[in-house]
């Protein structure tokens, strides 16, 4: 168990090999689609819903721009409630602070709640490593666990299954992990939650330490907030005695008032509910109720960095409702393991190079790139986060970090060209010219003007010709037409 | 604007736009300075690379009352990108063009129904037709159903509405080389819907997206056609438009 995204090819070649999954491409676009409809229903039900993303926005704008004296707050009233504060610089940091807490305890087995900050540092893999086993008990996590998978999706990881797939999963992976699903489980849902539910209740009883994220955390009285459907988060934050929650700095909102606006906005935009089945809220320790030992583990892991950005610091609002992965035509062909991490679709692939930094590692610099900018994240991002525009960002940063390598890259070559062509009338009419002839050479029809069609092109150019025509290039460009009379009579023919 | 794609590779989209324009009345000029907005530059992340073409499109344009452009992403960088370009060339006398060209820039159909206010241009298109919105007119621009309404007063068109319509056809500039397999899988669903329209012409408002799906459905032996939307507007009873012109 515990596989990782180490390793993963770039965008580009990833993709392909998802593309050639058919029945990869109908469960996500089966499964995408319906979360598309249900949150749009729910969305349209608000009058006040982009009012409300506005200020929700301005809310983390206004605490990132004061980051550390809202964390110092934090950490103060956490402090003062009984909780452990720690602080983690980067993933080694966090993992060896849970592992710690285990260890101390005695410990060789917790049960995690969801948490998107846990997968990004690796915990389960180092806690393994460490001989402490990390339980999923969020139900598309443990398919992902069991699977010996990566999910694919941040709040639904096992999307790329269908149904006769964890009943194949449930079947042969569970009694490896603890109490197995029955003989004859089907593939009806009702029967495989049965079957989940069972398995994990024995790990909710026994499990002494429990492992969270956090999707809000509320300065003023130092109260962590997980948003979940299941019921799993509630069981493993209240039943076990020590409770360890990896959150990271970003999820910080100054007052409830504040948390208010997200708590509405978050189940409309992820699972298109108007309210989660599930909000769990607790400050430090209540004596003799819950948790007596709390730990919270503040992560920074490259959010400082993105929050030296002043423009694309503003991914940093994002609060992993995973709308603009439903909405992604890219992501719905391709699937989140392309991306080659736990956060993938349009807010992967900035959210990514910004924690990590661009210009090291030939994956991460791909990110950027793995969109179309045809702006639907954008549009339905509940904090108005511009994707988009960030995404333009990060392609210009990446550029940037390779200007002063001594050999260009074949495409920073073919762009200066172009650009140089294309920065004076005169030498793009030569061009034009040029490419013109070969419209002389070759008759044909079909395409737009009449012209024939281009089918094959050497070296970059069958990127374009692999499946698709091109035009032949008109005889006469635009601009030649206008010289000897555009649009006057006898300049029309 | 002509646009580069529309002056080197597709001339009807200009053309048409240049004949459409004078039928309504417009005093149309064309400079010849002009040729490319750089948006090709800033959207594959080579800004500096685009600072030249910034500067030549904001002198090419300075001192008219509109600039029309029958693209929606060029509108849509010239509008939105410029600026971020002229920024950073560190040059106060390009952001001030810049700030000067961006108000007075319009797509097509905006600039024929919101200055114009025009929704029937007079033509005449006798054809069964489908229209894919382009996501830069769509999301960057927000034409809205202004090239709808466009189309909808067409005499003698018969208007299709094609499925999934407002989903980006898998261009993406630079994305349709560099993710060229994801970008024909996106390619050949839009193909596929436009094919089940059974329409003859598929009508989109920029060239960039129309090669892309017309080479797709032009691979596949479809037997439909692309015509941008000036095409179909520029066309008349008296005077149909005809692409072999162009030829």
């Amino acid at each position: 168990m515990g596989r990782t995204f180490v390793g993963m090819p770039p965008f580009p070649v990833a993709a392909r090999t998802a593309l050639a999954d058919s029945q990869l491409r109908r469960n996500l676009a089966h499964a995408t689609g319906t979360i598309r409809g249900k949150r749009a229903g729910a969305v349209a039900e608000l009058e006040d819903w982009e009012d409300l993303g506005a200020q929700a926005a301005a809310v983390k704008d206004r605490t990132l721009a004061h980051l550390d004296e809202h964390l110092v707050a934090l950490e103060e009233a956490l402090s003062a409630r009984g909780a452990t504060v720690h602080w983690a610089r980067d993933a080694a940091d966090a993992c060896a602070v849970v592992a710690d807490v285990a260890r101390r305890h005695g410990i060789d087995e917790v049960v995690k709640v969801k948490s998107m900050a846990t997968q990004e540092i690796g915990l389960n893999e180092a806690l393994a490593e460490q001989g402490i086993a990390a339980w999923e008990t969020d139900l598309a996590e443990l398919i992902v666990q069991l699977g010996d998978d990566l999910p694919s999706h941040i709040l639904v990881p096992a999307i790329h299954r269908n149904r006769a797939e964890i009943r194949d999963i449930f079947r042969t992976r569970m009694a490896a992990a603890g109490r197995p699903a029955p003989d004859d489980l089907t593939d009806d849902p009702a029967a495989l939650a049965a079957a989940a539910r069972l398995h994990l209740r024995e790990k909710f009883l026994s499990a002494r330490m429990a492992v969270s994220g956090a999707n809000f955390a509320v300065a003023e009285t130092g109260t962590l907030v997980v948003v979940e459907s299941e019921g799993n988060g509630r069981m493993c934050l209240t039943l076990p005695d020590v409770l360890v929650s990896v959150v990271g700095i970003e999820k910080v909102v100054p007052t409830w008032r504040d948390l208010d606006l997200f708590l509405r906005l978050l189940p409309r935009s992820s699972t298109g509910e108007r309210m989660n089945p599930y909000t769990s809220m607790w400050t430090g320790v209540t004596p003799g109720d819950g948790p007596q030992e709390v730990h919270v583990v503040l992560l920074d892991n490259g959010r400082t960095r993105a929050l030296a950005d002043e423009y694309a610091r503003q991914a940093l609002r994002c609060i992993r409702c995973s709308a603009c992965l439903n909405v992604c035509p890219v992501y719905e062909r391709v699937g989140g393991h392309a991306y080659g991490s736990v956060y993938p679709g349009p807010i992967g692939a900035i959210i990514n190079p910004l924690l990590r930094g661009v210009g090291q590692d030939p994956q991460v610099d791909a990110l950027p790139y793995a969109s179309t900018l045809c702006g639907a994240c954008g549009d339905v991002c509940p904090v108005a986060i511009d994707i988009p525009g960030v995404l333009v960002h990060l392609r210009t940063a990446v550029v940037d970090a390779h200007r002063s390598d001594t050999r260009p890259t074949a495409e920073a070559l073919a762009v200066r060209a172009a650009a140089w062509t294309l920065g004076d009338a005169r030498r793009l009419a030569l061009a034009e010219k040029a490419a013109g002839g070969a419209g002389r050479v070759r008759r044909g029809r079909g395409m737009p003007g009449g012209r024939g069609a281009v089918s094959w092109l050497p070296f970059a150019g069958s990127r374009w010709t692999g499946a698709r025509d091109l035009p032949l290039p008109p005889r006469e460009s635009f601009r030649a037409w206008w010289r000897r009379g555009g649009g006057t009579e006898e300049g029309r023919r | 604007m002509a646009t580069c794609l529309g002056d080197a590779m597709f001339p009807e989209a200009p053309r048409a736009t240049v004949r459409l324009l004078r039928r309504l009345g417009v005093d149309v000029e064309v400079p010849e300075a002009q040729t490319c907005c750089g948006q090709p530059m800033v959207n594959t992340g080579y800004l500096d690379e685009a600072v030249p073409l910034v500067r030549t499109t904001v002198s090419a344009f300075e001192g008219f009352d509109a600039v029309v452009v029958p693209s929606g992403s060029c509108a849509g960088s010239v509008r939105h990108q410029h600026g971020i370009v002229a920024e950073r060339a560190g040059d106060p006398a390009l952001v001030d063009g810049v700030a000067r060209l961006g108000p007075r820039t319009y797509e097509l159909s905006e600039f024929l129904v919101d200055v114009l206010g025009v929704t029937d241009v007079g033509a005449s298109f006798p054809h069964r037709v489908t229209y894919h919105p382009t996501c830069h007119s769509l999301r960057m621009l927000r034409v809205g159903d202004r090239p709808l309404r466009l189309l909808e007063a067409v005499r003698g068109i018969d208007l299709v509405d094609l499925p999934g319509a407002e989903e980006c056809c898998g261009f993406g500039g630079t994305f349709a080389v560099k993710n060229a397999d994801t970008s024909v899988a996106m390619g050949s669903d839009k193909a596929r819907h436009v094919v089940g329209t059974g329409a003859e012409v598929l009508v989109a408002g920029d060239a960039s997206c129309l090669m892309h799906v017309g080479g797709l459905l032009s691979r596949q032996r479809t037997g439909v056609r692309t015509m941008h939307l000036a095409e179909v507007l520029a066309s008349t009873a008296d005077d149909p438009w005809t692409q072999e012109a162009t030829r």
